[in-house]
């Protein structure tokens, strides 16, 4: 690892004064930052400390819930709020990672945290998205984590986390602020698709700093459910995941969102399995309709090939959950 | 969670690790943990080819760096003595800087000392090397025609027998690398003391062999190589050997004149150390339509690096488990770009049981016989090999005890047919058995004024509690409470003591702990010939104005270790509940149940065969190095990607015994645990898929993609 200067910001303005300077990078919980400048992946010349700044609250709004950007992780899925009105984003996140990573990792972080694509670690091997033009090792190589939905022929990495599947179903919105102000933009646009340019995973601006993010609120609370599978019971990133959130009244689906994890470049909105849902009775035959009419246009490499056969088989079973069926 | 314990009553509950408290409260010093005054600090870097020849390694940058001390490589690093002048063998072990050949990908090529470990760390980062690369080969499958053969083709009786079987199977079976991955990373402290003269802590199973080794690769005497490691925090047979990091210590001790401190990271543990070779295995079963084995034809490749043969007794299981009249052997060695493999927990043996007893399993469908019935009915009375009587086996018991635990009877014979709460329920069950030795130790036992007691050999105790069993042997013998024993061990500059490994260290160093305790108890009846009954030591020595009386005794494996087949035996049982749209594999349930000869201390005893058995669940579930054959090189080398069992994949377990004394291995009638604890798990599992699912997954691990 290189040196590099470290500084606490005292102030929001103090942090958007240091990251305006090329080389300076936010630190958080630092549980996916420090990994990667460990490892050579980043080598930021300046890491500025935003956990003291007043960014951790979590609220009710008029409108729905406001969740700081500093907020543990582990203290949201336990946050009586968040249960109460957004039991999914509680079981997503405690699906994800462990207890210790959980006590250290924050919701900005979260959102930022890199690709865990092996190639895109470890320095001796190609990787477009660390190191644009080299190849993307993954490609054709040790594939079975990476993406069956629009993946580029640059990239076919995924965005690991739990959370932001959680938050991509519940419509939340990322609340960003820069030299111009603050921004509002809906999760599902948060994170990109590789296509030519996989070192961008996302659409936050240089220089802007999140804050926070807003779910609105909603009716999904008795009827939700994230669906993890994965190679051990806990402590590892999903195969696919699936976050189901429905809105049943006398036994037909007025309301449906799906999100997938672990197969996209970034969280996988089902926004046509969705449609597919609604006025339908809350019965195993829709479910396994919508997780059809999901996975058009997957496509898979010579490792992930079952994900082509779990993803389905995971959204009928998360809307088995989420509709009390299970 | 409920908890069902059923320990079998005779098994005394034995008392709790001696050094349990220290381990807890971070009292016990492990090897990185010496302050060692003046301590430099050594970090070593990788190749980034898996073959080829070393052209150049760039140090400037590195040597730049702010406290660099030395940055040694093939090309400027002094050759170790005890490498130069022998006629190179063939193959051997890895020579640290000896030649410009390059094996495997990560293969050390530079070592850097700096005055703090991160300034070496950064430094290490800088250094760079070019090669001109060779064509390397890593695929294990693609190269199952390159095999060598180290160890001959076993025959018993007709080599045709399988052609005629009634029932018939064949089936290949594949383990994937597994890496020990202990939690303690391997570490190494070297100080020279005089031109001739070296300390060394250093994480071993074998203190007497890792100064041997060291001496050697020095050219030191062995009496002037002090080597420690009283604490081991889990090694699984990774610490077997002295390996070339050990060797860089020393080596680059020697250069900056300094003590030197070398702690290997979590990546490096996956190529510096050893692991569990993959390999593929093929078994062809024939039986009598009753059931009675008449053909084993056992195949096996299991992977070795390119400069040396590592072999292991995969096949052996076959040649001695079953009451079987016709049984072939095969095994051969496939040299790949890769570092050598080392023993780990149940070597050989677990792979091959992994296949056997899944292909047992298969042949119970097959015959429509319950697999315990299976096995039962080709039960082997005397070794099959040999004819030699048993010292001592209960494995017929241990089946009764684990179907019992488990509850067998719930079992259907038709795969697929049970479910709880939506999830698909099987059950599976696997045995292991695993040779049982005694072999030569010394043990001092000073009996102290105050009446306490003092028991020294060179032993290391890697974590199954050998110092525990040490002192609840002696207690037994002398009388004493355990408290008042104090047990030290791990360093070469006591008694003479074996490795640390084939489950053999209770029953050789508690058989001497043993031998040792009663002498010393007639040495004192000696003092007073008119003592009779407990004998009060302290008074004792107070009447015969003595500060302490002790013995050194040296005590040796017997003649009836010629007469008899020795062997430990096991059986694990494992529920497991299977989620029939995700593919997800829960263990349920999972015993072990061991006929190990006497249990010298239930609970070390319980929390050995316990661990065993979560090691089997991970091999069986989840762990795989994965090498990127363009490359050569491991693409999971973490603990985020490789996986081990965490506490949410380990259910309700049990580890059970059959504690009756073997009367023939040696005169405390234990015999060996570490390795049957693990040996047959695997296929436990698979068995336990397969009846839940009707599944058979025949390429470890079983991940939810394969059961899907
Ligand atoms: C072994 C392991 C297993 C894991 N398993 C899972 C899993 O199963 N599921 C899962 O979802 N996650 C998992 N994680 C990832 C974990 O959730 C992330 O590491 C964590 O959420 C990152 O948060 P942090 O606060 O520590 O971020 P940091 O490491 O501090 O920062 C990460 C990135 O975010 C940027 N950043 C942080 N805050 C802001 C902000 N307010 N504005 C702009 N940029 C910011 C930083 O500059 C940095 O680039 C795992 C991590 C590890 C190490
Ligand atoms: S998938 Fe993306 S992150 Fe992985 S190697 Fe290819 S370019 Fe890099």
């Amino acid at each position: 690892m290189k040196q590099f200067q470290y500084v606490r910001a005292a102030s929001q303005q103090d942090a958007l004064a240091a990251i305006a300077k090329p080389g300076t990078k936010i630190i958080a919980g630092g549980t996916n930052l420090v990994d990667l400048m460990k490892r050579g992946v980043t080598a930021p010349d300046k890491l500025v400390d935003i956990t003291h700044l007043p960014l951790k609250g979590i609220a009710a709004t008029k409108t729905g819930l406001h969740i700081g950007t500093l907020a543990l992780n582990s203290v949201v899925s336990e946050n009586s709020l968040v249960l109460a009105k957004q039991p999914l984003l509680a079981m997503a996140l405690k699906a994800g990672a462990s207890p210790q990573l959980r006590n250290m990792a924050t919701v900005g972080g979260n959102m930022m945290q890199r690709t865990r694509c092996s190639y895109f670690y470890d320095t001796t091997m190609p990787c477009n998205k660390r190191e644009p033009g080299t190849g993307c090792g993954a490609m054709e190589g040790y594939n079975r984590m990476h993406a069956i939905f629009g993946a580029s022929g640059q990239c076919i990495a995924v965005h690991p986390s739990d959370m932001c599947v959680g938050l991509a179903a519940l419509d939340a919105v990322v609340i960003v602020t820069g030299k111009k102000g603050e921004r509002r933009i809906p999760m599902t646009e948060f994170h990109r698709l590789p296509g030519d340019h996989p070192e961008n995973d996302n659409h936050l601006a240089p220089g802007e700093l999140i804050i926070g993010v807003e779910i609105p609120d909603n009716n999904f609370a008795k009827n939700s459910y994230y669906l993890k599978v994965r190679d051990r019971q806990s402590y590892a990133f999903a195969l696919v995941s699936v976050a189901a959130a429905l809105d049943i009244s006398g036994g037909l689906i007025k309301q449906a969102r799906l999100a997938m994890g672990g197969v996209a470049h970034k969280p996988w909105r089902l926004f046509e399995a969705e449609k597919s849902l609604i006025g339908k009775p809350a019965t195993e035959d829709s479910f396994k309709n919508a997780a059809q009419i999901a996975m058009q246009g997957a496509k898979a490499y010579e490792y992930n090939a079952f994900k082509l056969r779990l993803a389905p088989a995971s959204i009928t079973e998360a809307l088995k959950h989420a509709a009390g069926a299970v | 969670m409920e908890s069902k314990t059923m320990k079998t009553p005779s098994v005394p509950e034995g008392m709790s690790r001696v050094d349990g408290r220290m381990k807890v409260t971070g009292r016990a010093k492990y090897s990185a943990e010496y302050a060692v005054k003046g301590l430099t600090y050594a970090v070593m870097v990788g190749s980034t080819i898996a073959k080829g020849t070393l052209k150049a390694v760039d140090t400037k940058k590195a040597e730049g760096a702010p406290g660099i001390l030395a940055v040694l490589t093939y090309f400027n690093a002094p050759k170790v003595p005890g490498y130069q002048g022998d006629t190179p063998p063939p193959k051997g072990p890895l020579r640290l800087f000896y030649d410009d050949q390059i094996y495997f990908n990560g293969q050390p090529i530079a070592i850097v000392v700096a005055d703090t470990f991160e300034r070496a760390l950064f430094a290490a980062s800088l250094v760079s090397a070019t090669y001109v690369k060779g064509d390397h080969q890593t695929d294990l499958k693609a190269n199952l025609a390159n095999g060598i053969t180290t160890r001959k083709d076993y025959l018993r009786g007709q080599d045709d027998a399988y052609k005629t079987a009634a029932v018939k199977i064949e089936q290949e079976y594949t383990l994937p690398t597994e890496v020990h991955n202990p939690t303690e990373l391997h570490a190494t402290i070297a100080r020279w003391d005089a031109d001739d003269k070296l300390s060394v802590w250093t994480k071993s199973q074998g203190v007497m062999a890792s100064q041997r080794n060291i001496a050697q690769a020095f050219k030191l005497e062995p009496t002037n190589v002090r080597v420690t490691s009283p604490f081991v925090g889990g090694a699984f047979g990774a610490a077997l050997r002295t390996w070339p990091h050990e060797i860089a210590a020393v080596l680059a001790a020697q250069v900056v004149k300094k003590p030197v401190k070398l702690v290997l990271g979590r990546a490096d543990m996956f190529t510096a150390v050893g692991y569990r070779p993959q390999c593929w295995q093929k078994i062809s079963l024939g039986a009598s339509a009753d059931g009675k084995l008449t053909s084993i034809v056992h195949e096996a490749a299991g992977q070795t690096s390119a400069y040396e043969n590592f072999t292991e007794g995969v096949v052996n299981i076959s040649q001695l488990m079953y009451a079987c009249p016709n049984v072939i052997t095969r095994y051969k060695i496939i040299p790949l770009n890769v570092n050598t493999p080392t023993p780990m927990r149940g070597p050989g043996e677990a792979t091959g049981a992994y296949a056997l007893e899944s292909a047992m399993d298969e042949l119970s469908y097959a015959l429509n016989i319950d697999p315990i019935e299976l096995r039962l009915r080709n039960y082997a009375d005397t070794d099959p090999d040999s004819g030699k009587p048993y010292s001592s086996k209960y494995l017929n018991e241990a089946y009764k005890l684990g179907a019992d635990w488990i509850g067998w009877d719930k079992r259907s014979q038709k795969p697929g047919s049970v479910t709880e709460n939506g999830w698909l329920a099987g059950y599976g069950m696997g045995a292991g058995m695993f040779g049982a030795y005694r072999s030569n130790a010394t043990v001092k036992a000073i009996m102290m004024a105050d009446g306490s007691l003092e028991l020294q050999t060179a032993v290391t105790d890697i974590g199954p509690g050998t110092g525990t069993a040490m002192a609840t042997i002696a207690s037994e013998v002398m009388g004493i409470p355990g408290d008042k024993i104090r047990i030290t061990i791990g360093d070469s500059s006591l008694p003479p003591s074996p490795t640390q490994g084939g489950s053999s260290v209770t029953s050789t160093v508690g058989s001497a702990v043993n031998d040792a305790c009663k002498e010393l108890i007639e040495k004192f009846k000696q003092l007073d010939s008119t003592a009779t009954g407990n004998l009060d030591y302290v008074k004792l020595l107070r009447d015969h104005n003595l500060t302490q009386l002790d013995v050194t005794t040296t005590s040796k494996g017997g003649p009836d270790m010629a007469k008899y087949a020795m062997y430990s035996w096991s059986v694990h049982f494992i529920k497991v509940l299977v989620n029939p749209a995700t593919g997800v594999v829960k263990i349920d349930k999972a015993v072990s149940v061991a006929d190990c000869g006497r249990v010298v201390s239930h609970k070390t005893a319980r929390s050995q065969i316990i661990g065993g058995t979560i090691m089997g669940i991970g091999m069986a579930l989840m762990e795989e190095a994965v090498i990127d054959h363009r490359y050569g090189r491991l693409v999971n080398n973490n603990f985020a990607d490789y996986h081990v069992p965490i506490q949410a994949d380990i259910p309700q377990s049990e580890a059970l015994f059959v504690n009756k004394t073997d009367p023939y291995i040696n005169p405390i009638g234990a015999k060996g645990m570490g390795e049957i604890a693990t040996i047959g798990v695997a296929a436990a599992v698979a068995n336990a898929v397969y009846n839940a699912t009707g599944k058979r997954v025949r390429e470890l691990p079983i991940t939810p993609d394969k059961v899907v």
